[in-house]
């Protein structure tokens, strides 16, 4: 989990923040503050109001003992209009506050998945999905969260300047508690947020570091069962518990120490009010209804005031989220496409591989490359600006090393090679999931890189080991949205031996297939990615390891059926399974990144050593095992003949 | 769709407690955090004091206007004064009791969860991988993060708002009623429809923010296909489609949050609108009343502001009803999930702890049916001696990989038992049982950490020395010098750094390194090479050690190579014995063995 310090957000980074949100929806936003103005002038009305109707009305009728109904229908009348505005003022404050805040959250979601889908796979390959997941989910909601409270905060604002001027109006002794409370609560708030911060934002990591624990713990879960580590990964879990509930705790210290202080403010202002209006009502200078005026107001605007703290408060989050938010925005590296098209036929394709190198980055380059930038750059052009991906970096070692390839239109081909060897990193190349570091792969002469975006995958399809499943039916899983009809659906899972277990099931092709295909077995799975490929009636078709999950004998029947339907398509197969390597046209073995040895399957048998290890191994075994137990030396430990051998495939490699 | 799929699928899988009462679900929840009752007693009685201190105000302006302002004997500023000091350190009372409510209640409600999460946490571990795989996985996390927060959120949160504003109009309506009986009847009178409407309100937003999270749940699926299944999207190219499924996610997200958002802005509001009809009526009626001598002047204006402290109850209770309502769903599910016996139990201290050494193990009439499912063991009577080298061999669904999980006892057999050197697996403690016997599946999994780390899993205390001498001895150690950071190289989340044959090589040398007495293959080699798979397979079976191995496979080298072989079909085992006898006998084994012949050579 990457979780270096985060740098302290700066209250400029937080305004930055605010104004890139209010230029986002500046008439929607505007019109929230709007009716959070109108709210705080109804607040402090409602004030004067209870004042005008305390020395007006209800002051005068005490004196006099009588009053008239029409006093009394103006009084109610004022109090409940001020009400009602004022509550209006709410509704609209908080319906376009919300409206504002989820129009943004869509509007970057939008954006950040658009990223993730322009990004090259090496992009995807550093960036754990559980980050990236958040990223567009949590990160952009903790961005705009301070747009809820924000209206309010400066409907507020506004609400002050009215609250402080009626204050004066009134009386200016009593105007000049205001000024020392109102201040006071804002300091306070501000100094409660900063400390709250830190120790929310902790809290706030502590719960993603507790959710991956349980999450990779319980994804193991069989691992951790079947090596007994259900007390030790117990423990681990506990650890970050402990420490969550140490800083949630903190928080509540925090909360504790503020909360009634800020509280209590307001209260302490309305008892000097009382204190020094009480004196001036017996001189004479003030009247009972103002100083009740001044009293409700420190009373209704107290928890107003605090709006102001919420959106301090949320402003550090807001930057983190911001931060991590434009980290994905301003990601450079998509994959450029050019401008040349496929020739149109259903011919196989030829495919060029000259002078590929590959490296994978390693980890401490990885670390140089995620680390923070600077917010407040923007970065949308993306595309005018290609930057090549996986920059040589050269730190591990090369995966391919100088491959060079030729292959006719039509041949099939099986790459033969140890496990690292480097077949499945080529099988990628072969169809432009990455570009190699350097060297070029052409399809019918087109260097991938030329070619339109789009192009590639319409000619050529590669069949994963463990492929993606999506959650959805049988047939979209096949078809990707294409527009293909039933019948070829169904030809497709018949040559991929597919068809039988979508005909067993009373839904067929509309069948469900659970999340990431959970309701079928790896076998399954394998065949409905092989149909995926093959309903596109791909020129180049890369199979790596595709049907390794697949018994034996349904793996020979697709290999025939492949054959027989003689598909126009140039077919490239990793493979370990002798049948499959002997229905190729040729045979490449692959060893140390380079292409050791090529020819017809017998060729190979004869001229390269390394070769004939591996597709022997069993028979040798056998033999082995046969002369050792004729021998009767069942002693002979297992261990020493396994690095003998192990010594002699080297040899014969090199 | 998610949401409520999971939901009965749960309810039908774990417990069926749905019916229990709210009462029941806190009662019992308490029960499993004890933490939380410690010392409730005086948190209550300081939450009392802190309460109490709201009506601190309004008796003070009623005091000043009354006994101050219109004192008898003229305005007694003397006393306004002593009255203010009073009231201020009641306010400081008042300042010190909530801060003590807050500290205590935060303590022990955080101790109390984190209780929870632990006990919930391990008790998953717990629980059988049957139960583990009809949950889904992260509606477990769930239970221990996200239900969890939202327990803690109402208790420290809503819970004492409810508590301390149900409180506040308590102490509120004594206090008016002291003042005045007729206009304390007034206000409630103007407030007990709004209440009585909170539920309606709550019931209308919590319909809407369920709709949101269901909204989110799907959002989150769309996105995740794009990122989990980014290699597919590329391969495919079908960046639009998936783009157009999470804009129509988001889309639908957006709406349903401002829907709510418009229902939550209406509700909200209704406070303001009820305290000014209260606060009109309070001033008519009272003037009335004060004419007829029933009400004093300062008694009317501290109505206006006690009517004040009905505001936020309206206000902020159909939030705070719908989060208790959320809080103990929340609470149900975690109890739900403790309350699910494991149905593979350690017994514990009572259980048998075994010497280490060769392991002989014996199948008596083992049967085994998934629930509500078709028999796929079926009276499977078998002896594997000890330091045998076993291989399982069937098609798929013949019943061997239902072998190895009862074999490992990773499930229980439904009849007949399983014994490990002559004792039943259910009392053979699981700390005794893991360090004699370890399953090495199919697909290895590995920790997002480095490779020393994976290959440290099974065995914590090793040394370096001692993984880079397994490493030798598995002939290894070229692979790993060939990563660019050697056995510090991170390995990426579930291993994906690495090839599918490449987690297979971890996943091998970590179970070699566990070093355990019985050691159970599940295709453990599908995705490596046959030249390693031999070498590895010789390194493992380490005969001279004494170690009893089995092995299931589709590549039936391993059968070539084993002592025995036993044949599964259809949930039987029906051929037994070495391969050489097998092979030629005309039964499913010669067949299996010359379509893989045909396959391999």
């Amino acid at each position: 989990m990457d979780r270096r310090p985060e740098r302290r957000a700066t209250l400029g980074e937080g305004l930055r923040v605010l104004g890139k949100a209010i230029r986002g929806e500046p008439v929607i936003l505007g019109i929230a503050i709007a009716g959070s103005a109108l709210y705080g002038l109804m607040t402090v009305l409602a004030a004067e109001v209870i004042g005008r109707v305390t020395d007006e009305a209800i002051v005068p009728a005490f004196r006099a003992g009588e009053t008239t109904a029409g006093t009394m229908w103006v009084a109610a009348l004022a109090i409940v209009g001020t009400a009602v505005f004022k509550a209006a003022g709410i509704v609209i404050r908080r319906f376009f506050a919300g409206l504002g805040q989820y129009r943004l959250n869509a509007t970057y979601r939008r954006r950040v998945t658009r990223q993730y889908m322009r990004l090259p796979l090496s992009w995807h390959h550093r960036h754990p999905a559980g980050n990236l997941l958040s990223n567009a989910n949590a990160d952009v909601e903790s961005m705009f969260w301070p747009i809820a409270p924000l209206p309010f905060a400066l409907g507020v604002i506004v609400m002050l300047f009215f609250a402080l001027g009626s204050m004066f109006l009134v009386d200016p002794w009593l105007a000049l508690v205001g000024v020392m409370v109102f201040p006071a609560i804002l300091v306070i708030n501000f100094v409660y947020q900063r400390r709250l911060s830190p120790l929310a934002t902790r809290a706030q990591a502590l719960r993603a570091d507790l959710s991956g624990v349980a999450h990779e713990s319980f994804e193991g879960a069989a691992l951790v069962k079947a090596m007994g580590r259900e007390a030790d990964e117990t423990e681990r879990f506990r650890r970050v518990a402990y420490h969550l509930r140490d800083a949630n705790t903190g928080v509540g210290r925090i909360r504790g120490a503020f909360d009634p202080v800020l509280e209590a403010l307001p209260n302490a202002g309305i008892l000097i009010v009382l204190l020094i209006g009480s004196t001036r009502i017996a001189n004479g200078s003030l009247e009972p209804g103002e100083l009740v005026q001044v009293a409700y107001l420190f009373t209704i605007t107290a928890f107003p005031i605090r709006a102001i703290g919420f959106v301090l408060g949320e402003l550090p989050r807001a930057v983190v989220g911001w931060r991590r938010v434009s980290a994905v925005l301003e990601a450079t590296g998509e994959l450029p496409h050019g401008d040349r098209p496929l020739p149109a036929t259903g011919d196989a394709a030829r495919l060029g591989v000259h002078g590929v190198s590959f490296t994978y980055e390693s980890d401490s380059a990885v670390a140089a490359d995620a680390s923070d930038r600077a917010v407040g750059g923007s970065v949308h052009g993306l595309r005018s600006e290609i930057v090549p991906p996986d920059r040589p970096v050269t730190s591990g070692a090369a995966v391919l090393d100088q491959l060079d390839l030729e292959i006719e239109p039509g041949r099939t081909v099986a790459v033969v090679g140890q496990t690292g060897a480097g077949k499945s990193t080529l099988a990628s190349l072969l169809i432009r999931l990455m570009d190699p570091v350097s060297g070029e792969i052409r399809l019918d002469g087109s260097d991938l890189r030329q070619l339109r975006r789009g192009e590639v995958a319409e000619s050529a399809a590669l069949v994963f080991q463990q492929p993606f499943i999506f959650e959805d039916s049988i047939r979209e899983n096949v078809t990707l949205g294409r527009d293909v009809p039933d019948d070829d659906v169904w030809a497709a899972l018949e040559l991929a031996q597919g068809d039988d277990f979508v005909r067993d099931n009373p839904e067929g092709l509309d069948a469900p297939v659970g999340e990431r295909g959970s309701m079928l077995s790896g076998g399954q799975r394998q065949r409905l990615a092989l149909a995926r490929a093959l309903v596109r009636r791909p020129r180049l078709l890369v199979l790596d390891d595709a049907t390794s999950a697949v018994d034996p004998e349904v793996e020979r029947r697709i290999l025939a059926g492949l054959r027989d339907a003689a598909l126009p398509s140039t077919v490239v197969v990793v493979a370990y399974r002798r049948a499959t390597i002997t229905l190729a046209d040729e045979v490449l073995y692959l060893e140390d990144g380079r292409i050791s040895a090529r020819g017809d399957h017998d060729e190979l048998m004869r001229t390269s050593p390394g070769y004939r290890q591996l597709i022997t191994a069993y028979e040798r075994d056998a033999q082995e095992r046969a002369g050792a137990g004729a021998d009767g030396a069942g002693d002979d430990p297992g261990g020493r003949r396994g690095r003998a051998q192990d010594a002699d495939t080297e040899s014969g490699g090199s | 769709m998610s949401e409520a799929s999971t939901g009965t699928s749960a309810s039908s899988r774990l417990g069926e407690n749905q019916a229990a009462g709210a009462l029941r679900t806190i009662r019992r929840g308490l029960a499993l955090s004890p933490e939380i009752k410690d010392g409730l007693a005086l948190t209550l009685v300081i939450a009392l004091v802190a309460t109490a201190g709201r009506v601190i105000v309004p008796i003070a302006v009623q005091q000043t206007v009354d006994r101050g302002l219109n004192a008898p004997g003229g305005a007694d500023l003397a006393y306004v004064r002593w009255m203010c000091l009073v009231a201020g350190i009641g306010i400081l009372v008042t300042v010190a009791a909530a801060y003590h409510m807050n500290r205590r209640l935060f303590r022990a409600t955080e101790a109390g969860l984190a209780t929870l999460r632990i006990k919930g946490f391990r008790h998953v571990h717990d629980l059988s991988v049957l139960t583990q795989n009809t949950e889904r996985r992260g509606a477990l996390v769930a239970r221990v993060t996200t239900d969890v927060d939202t327990i803690s959120q109402f208790l420290q949160f809503g819970g004492i708002f409810l508590l301390v504003n149900i409180g506040q109009l308590m102490i509120a309506t004594v206090i008016m009623s002291i003042y005045s009986w007729q206009l304390t009847l007034l206000v409630w009178a103007t407030f007990l429809p709004f209440f009585i409407a909170l539920r309606w309100f709550q019931r209308w937003l919590s319909r809407a923010f369920m709709a949101v999270r269901q909204r989110v749940g799907v959002m989150l699926g769309a996105i995740s296909e794009s990122v989990v299944g980014a290699q597919a999207v590329r391969a495919y190219a079908i960046e639009a489609r998936t783009q157009q499924r999470i804009d129509d996610a988001v889309e639908q997200h957006r709406r349903a949050a401002v829907r709510a958002q418009r229902l939550a802005a209406a509700t909200f509001s209704t406070g303001e609108v009820v305290a000014g009809l209260a606060n009109a009526a309070v001033v008519v009626v009272g003037v009335y009343l004060g004419i007829a001598g029933d009400v004093t002047l300062g008694q009317l204006l501290a109505f206006i502001f006690l009517v004040t402290l009905f505001v936020a109850p309206v206000q902020v209770g159909t939030e705070v009803l719908s989060e208790a309502q959320n809080a103990i769903a929340g609470w149900r599910r975690v109890l739900e999930v403790l309350d699910t016996p494991a149905d593979v139990a350690d017994p514990g201290d009572a259980g048998v702890v075994l010497p280490q050494g060769p392991v002989d193990v014996r199948f008596e009439n083992v049967s085994y049916a998934y629930p509500d499912g078709p028999v796929v063991l079926d009276e499977v009577n078998v002896d594997i001696p000890a330091r045998t080298r076993v291989a399982v061999v069937g098609e798929t669904g013949s019943g061997k990989t239902t072998f190895a999980k009862l074999l490992t006892r990773l499930m229980d057999p439904k009849t007949g038992r399983v014994l490990l050197d002559g004792v039943d697996l259910r009392e053979v403690r699981f700390d005794s049982l893991r360090r004699r016997m370890v399953m090495v599946p199919q697909e290895g999994f590995l920790f997002d950490d480095t490779l020393a780390a994976n290959l440290r899993f099974g065995r914590p205390e090793a040394t370096d020395d001692d993984i880079r001498r397994a490493l030798d001895e598995l002939g290894l150690s070229d692979w790993v010098e060939s990563l660019p950071d050697g056995l510090d190289s991170p390995v990426g989340q579930r291993g994906e750094s690495l090839s599918a044959g490449e987690r297979q090589l971890v996943a091998l040398a970590r179970a070699y390194l566990a070093d355990p007495d019985l050691l159970v293959l599940d295709e453990a080699t599908s995705a490596v090479d046959p030249a390693t798979e031999v070498r590895l397979a010789r390194a493992l079976e380490g005969v001279s050690r004494g170690r009893t191995s089995v092995t299931i496979a589709h590549r039936l080298s391993t059968a070539e190579a084993a002592d025995e072989v036993f044949v599964f079909d259809s949930g039987r085992l029906v051929e037994r014995g070495p391969h050489a006898k097998l092979v030629d006998a005309g039964g499913v084994y010669s067949k299996l063995h010359a379509a893989w012949i045909t396959q391999s050579r």
